[in-house]
């Protein structure tokens, strides 16, 4: 274990002291005494903000309601804290206290002192001088957080003209050297970038950039990769980790996912409902957590690689592979589906379908037709779920929406349950929907915020005419005990539950109808960690019950490990890969697969460190690799115009210079 | 390390535990009160809007009572169109406030003829009101329809209709109501006000459908779509109610331009006529008496002016009110004391 206190090397940069892991922080356990952790010090860093007794509190309808209470901690330059917790716990709200972000019916108490100097208290005037220049801020949703009408580089420029005295040109200079340093792929260019012809990932280390502008001593990081996909996460990580080696600030990481703080932190502290539960090392609280909590907080993490580890072989349902599924007819000329409920034969086809399915988004105006999955073949078995993965804009949400036909089928053929979607009349559609039905990514918009839940619930049950009147309130009131929600809440409004209560109702929609054929769209993502693992447990549970087969989409590995039996990878609208479980993840073929696998962090520095390494050695690799492509192609291609051009001086000898003809 | 864990070692108490301080504090606000109950009491605590609806309550029934609705007799002894003998000189008003509160026999005075502006005020006041309600309702519901279909289907039909909208839209609404009101205007409130909501709805239109376009991508209406709901009822039924703030906002803001623009109408002539009374049509009556009986001109004005402020500020608060964005934000004092 003592390896995993090793500080990784690092690839670039000087040389820097080991950062401390000496812990002078007052720890709070529920209601236990304080009490002072000392763990020996490897050396000791210059303290650049120091917290005590900081509270945050809320003016709602006549009452002060306490966010965080009795705050403490330390944050030393060159270290990064991890503040760890769910939705509510006052992570994000505390920091933010620090540099006055509050809403107007907030306020703060105690004391924070960066370099010394108190921050509580501090007027406006003198507080907009600290921001960005002492404290600066990573948010969370990049898009956001930019403004979208001026170029990256403008902004930067902005940043760093506000507090410092420089010209425009070598403001405009520090910028582009400042996207050098994030990484940005030609910075030069990009510097007069806006936000929206950036990627994701390339957003968010503008915004990075930005944050970096003024050398600042405090680094606020909120939540700055949940917005991301798992392979920009993380790419941003490793950015963040270069850069600590880097830059001299203390960067504070507020993140509800051990994940990153096991990739990325040397102290943690973890809050609950407005108070730190345990604080420590990062080898503290990943391997001797001493509270409930946050061995709760470890567990709900999906570990990639335990399920399969754990599980006895051939335990899956039989696979059924593509290549050798008994290819049922496509009738898509006729578009003539055959009944849901038909013959005995019709009982064995899969629940779902895809033969060289092709999905576009019609061109509009000059905007051409837009193929976002490309001639996909899949095939889901009755009760089976399958794992269907991928980064955004891969196109798989696209075929989750085919399947329940809120999308056009644009080529090929898509059975479900035998029904042909390919050119499905909408009567047939609506008789289809009896038996397909879908989880969306976001429950706070897939419900109807106007509507009582219980009524969301029984809307397909009305609509098909199933239940009504004192009916259609029992069924309502079983779908609510199966979701394991309360029956009282059927007459409340979606605004008035948690994120987690209302996935469970966007779920216990879904299965109203008692689909044969349910899509999972992300259905998790939403979510926080802990929240996520409660979520997914109901689902395995809802799913050994009603057996439904289910395309899960994701762009999770360790979640879909967890559900599915068999995967599929997709990328850029094609399927790059699709097996067993086990075979996708611990034998995958296709280097997106791989990518994928090492980009998923474990809850555990150790380990992450290793799978770290794994990636980064894979990315070189294929860098390598790529590289030669690229080598081997221009070589080829300035082969091919020597040739051209012999060719052409050939013939232009051969008939002769046709310049001098006219006076030959 | 002997320290307890403090939290009980049930699994579920921790699920509820955990998931009901997720976004808790914002929930103290809302917690166990339906979407309706929140904007009225949001609307009852926005002070110029509710002071606005009291005054607006009372010019209603002030009109209505005092000179009676249709067959309907009212308390005041005169009518619009009775000839009394001159009380002040000149026909002056009689309401004073020197030495107590003197109502007087013409409070609001009299003009050449005689006439009791009071009584003629409360009558203009009551066509105003009818055409400004007719409006409100008609352009409303013409909006709602256009503005729906077209961002619900788009394509085509969102194109012909959106034309229709541009083309009603380019004309000005005074030039083409005046030529409908001429037409019309001679034979009732209700005809007028008829026409013109052909011809005021556009705002209401474009209104809805932009919402229409941004509430379709949401994913609530792909739910709906997915449980077998017809166009018609996720238009209706699931789209509609999460429109009904702006519409409601927007409503308000065109029964006060509906009552300008009758009033404009009216001072012009094309509007309400002779021997009917409305509260542009007295100005227009009046307009030669400024100089020498200003309060002719003075009362329908007031009427007029408080009438539009009140519908405003009305819609002003429910704007607000419907907007849960807008958190109203207390006092330093009075967060100080709690």
């Amino acid at each position: 274990m003592a390896s995993s206190l090793q500080i990784p090397p690092r690839p670039r940069g000087p040389a820097r002291p080991v950062p401390p892991v000496r812990i002078a922080t007052h720890v709070r356990k529920g209601h236990g005494p304080p009490v002072v952790t000392e763990a020996p010090a490897a050396q000791e860093n210059a303290s650049i903000l120091e917290v005590a007794d900081l509270g945050v509190e809320f003016y709602v309808e006549g009452e002060w309601f306490p966010a965080a209470i009795d705050v403490s901690y330390t944050v030393r330059s060159g270290e990064v804290l991890a503040i760890v917790g769910e939705s509510g716990s006052g992570k994000t709200q505390s920091s933010m206290s620090l540099i006055g972000l509050l809403p107007q019916n907030g306020r703060a108490s105690g004391s924070a002192k960066l370099l010394g100097r108190e921050l509580i208290g501090l007027k406006h005037k003198q507080l907009s001088k600290v921001r960005g220049k002492d404290v600066a801020v990573i948010f969370q949703e990049p898009m956001t957080a930019l403004n979208p009408v001026y170029t990256v580089g403008f902004q930067i420029v902005e940043t760093l003209r506000t507090h410092f005295d420089i010209g425009p040109k070598a403001a405009r200079e520090r910028a582009v050297e400042l996207l050098r340093l994030v990484d940005l792929p030609s910075p030069e260019k990009s510097v007069d970038k806006y936000p929206h012809q950036l990627s994701g990932g390339q957003r968010q280390r503008a915004m990075i950039a930005q944050a970096l502008a003024c050398d600042p001593k405090l680094l606020i990081a909120d939540e700055p990769t949940t917005a991301l996909d798992v392979t920009v996460q993380a790419e941003i990580l490793k950015l963040l980790r270069d850069l600590r080696s880097r830059i001299d600030s203390g960067i504070i990481l507020i993140t509800h996912d051990m994940g990153v703080v096991a990739d990325l932190a040397d102290r943690v502290i973890v809050m609950k409902s407005g108070r730190i539960v345990e604080a420590g090392t990062a080898d503290e609280i990943f391997n001797r957590p001493q509270h409930a909590y946050t061995r709760q907080l470890l567990d709900a993490v999906p570990h990639l690689g335990r399920t399969v580890a754990g599980a006895p072989e051939g335990s899956a349902t039989p696979a059924l592979a593509t290549s050798s599924t008994t290819a049922t007819p496509v009738t898509a000329a006729t578009g003539r589906p055959e009944s849901m409920m038909g013959t005995a034969a019709q009982q064995d086809l899969p629940a779902m379908q895809a033969e060289k399915l092709v999905i576009e988004y019609p061109s509009r105006g000059r905007v051409p037709a837009f193929r976002a999955v490309d001639e996909i073949d899949l095939t889901i078995g009755r009760g089976e779920v399958v794992g269907l993965v991928g980064e955004s804009g891969s196109g798989k949400t696209t075929v989750g929406r085919a399947v329940v036909g809120l999308l056009p089928v644009a080529g090929g053929s898509l059975s479900i349950g035998g029904t042909e979607m390919a050119g499905i009349r909408p009567k047939d559609l609506r008789e289809l929907r009896n038996h397909v039905s879908i989880v969306f990514q976001d429950p706070g918009s897939s419900l109807n915020p106007r509507l009582p839940i219980g009524e969301s619930i029984g809307e397909p049950l009305k609509l098909h005419k199933i239940a009504k009147g004192a009916d259609l309130n029992k069924r309502v009131e079983t779908l609510l005990d199966q979701v394991h929600l309360a029956r009282g809440m059927r007459n409340r409004y979606p605004h008035e539950l948690s994120g987690g209560q209302r996935q469970r109702v966007g779920i216990a929609r879904a299965l109203a109808l008692s689909p044969k054929m349910l899509v999972a769209d992300e259905p998790t993502s939403a979510l926080d960690v802990s929240v996520q693992a409660r979520v997914l447990e109901l689902f395995q549970e809802l799913q050994r019950e009603h057996g439904f087969a289910c395309l899960f989409i994701s762009h999770d590995l360790a979640v879909v490990e967890i559900l599915a039996t068999r995967i599929a990878v997709m990328h850029k609208g094609k399927l790059v890969e699709q097996g067993p479980r086990d075979q996708i993840l611990r034998d995958p073929q296709h280097d997106y697969t791989r990518r994928l696998l090492t980009a998923v962090p474990v809850p555990d520095p150790a380990e992450q460190k290793i799978r770290r390494e794994a990636r980064d050695a894979l990315l070189e690799e294929e860098a390598v690799r790529m590289g030669l492509h690229t080598a081997q192609r221009a070589a080829r291609t300035d082969r091919e115009a020597v040739e051209r051009n012999e060719q052409r001086l050939q013939s232009d000898n051969a008939a002769g210079d046709p310049r001098r003809l006219p006076r030959g | 390390m002997t320290t307890p864990t403090p939290i009980a070692p049930q699994p579920g108490d921790h699920h509820d535990l955990v998931e009901n301080t997720e976004n808790a504090i914002e929930l103290k606000e809302v917690e166990g009160l339906s979407q309706g109950r929140i904007v009225l009491r949001r609307f009852v605590r926005h002070r110029g809007a509710m002071i606005a609806a009291i005054v607006l309550l009372g010019i209603v029934v002030l009109a209505t009572t005092s000179i009676g609705w249709g067959p309907i007799p009212g308390w005041w002894k005169h009518t619009p169109q009775d000839m009394s003998p001159i009380a002040n000189p000149r026909g002056a008003p009689t309401l004073s406030f020197s030495g107590g509160l003197v109502v007087g026999e013409h409070p609001f005075g009299q003009d050449n003829i005689g006439q009791d502006t009071f009584a003629r005020v409360m009558r203009g006041t009551q066509q105003s009101l009818l055409v400004m309600v007719i409006i409100g309702a008609l352009a409303t519901t013409i909006g709602i329809v256009m503005g729906a279909l077209a961002g619900f289907f788009r394509g085509h039909l969102d194109n012909v209709l959106m034309r229709l909208t541009d083309m009603v839209i380019t004309i000005p609404v005074v030039m083409i109501g005046a030529i409908l009101g001429f037409w019309v205007g001679g034979a009732s409130p209700v005809t007028l006000a008829v026409a013109l909501s052909l011809v005021t709805w556009t705002s209401m239109a474009r209104l809805v459908r932009g919402e229409f376009l941004s509430l379709r991508e949401r994913e609530f209406v792909d739910a709906a779509r997915v449980a077998g709901a017809s166009s018609f009822r996720i238009m209706f039924k699931h789209m509609l109610p999460n429109a009904i703030g702006v519409i409601i906002v927007n409503t308000t803001l065109l029964m006060a331009a509906a009552i300008l623009l009758e009033t404009a109408l009216s001072f012009l002539g094309f509007g309400i006529r002779y021997p009917d009374v409305s509260l542009g049509q007295l100005i227009n009556e009046y307009q030669t008496a400024f100089a020498t009986r200003p309060w002719l001109f003075w009362w329908p004005g007031l009427f007029i002016v408080s009438i539009a402020l009140c519908v405003n500020f009305i819609g002003d608060g429910l704007r607000d009110a419907f907007d849960p964005r807008q958190r109203r934000i207390p006092s330093k004092r009075k967060m100080a004391k709690g």
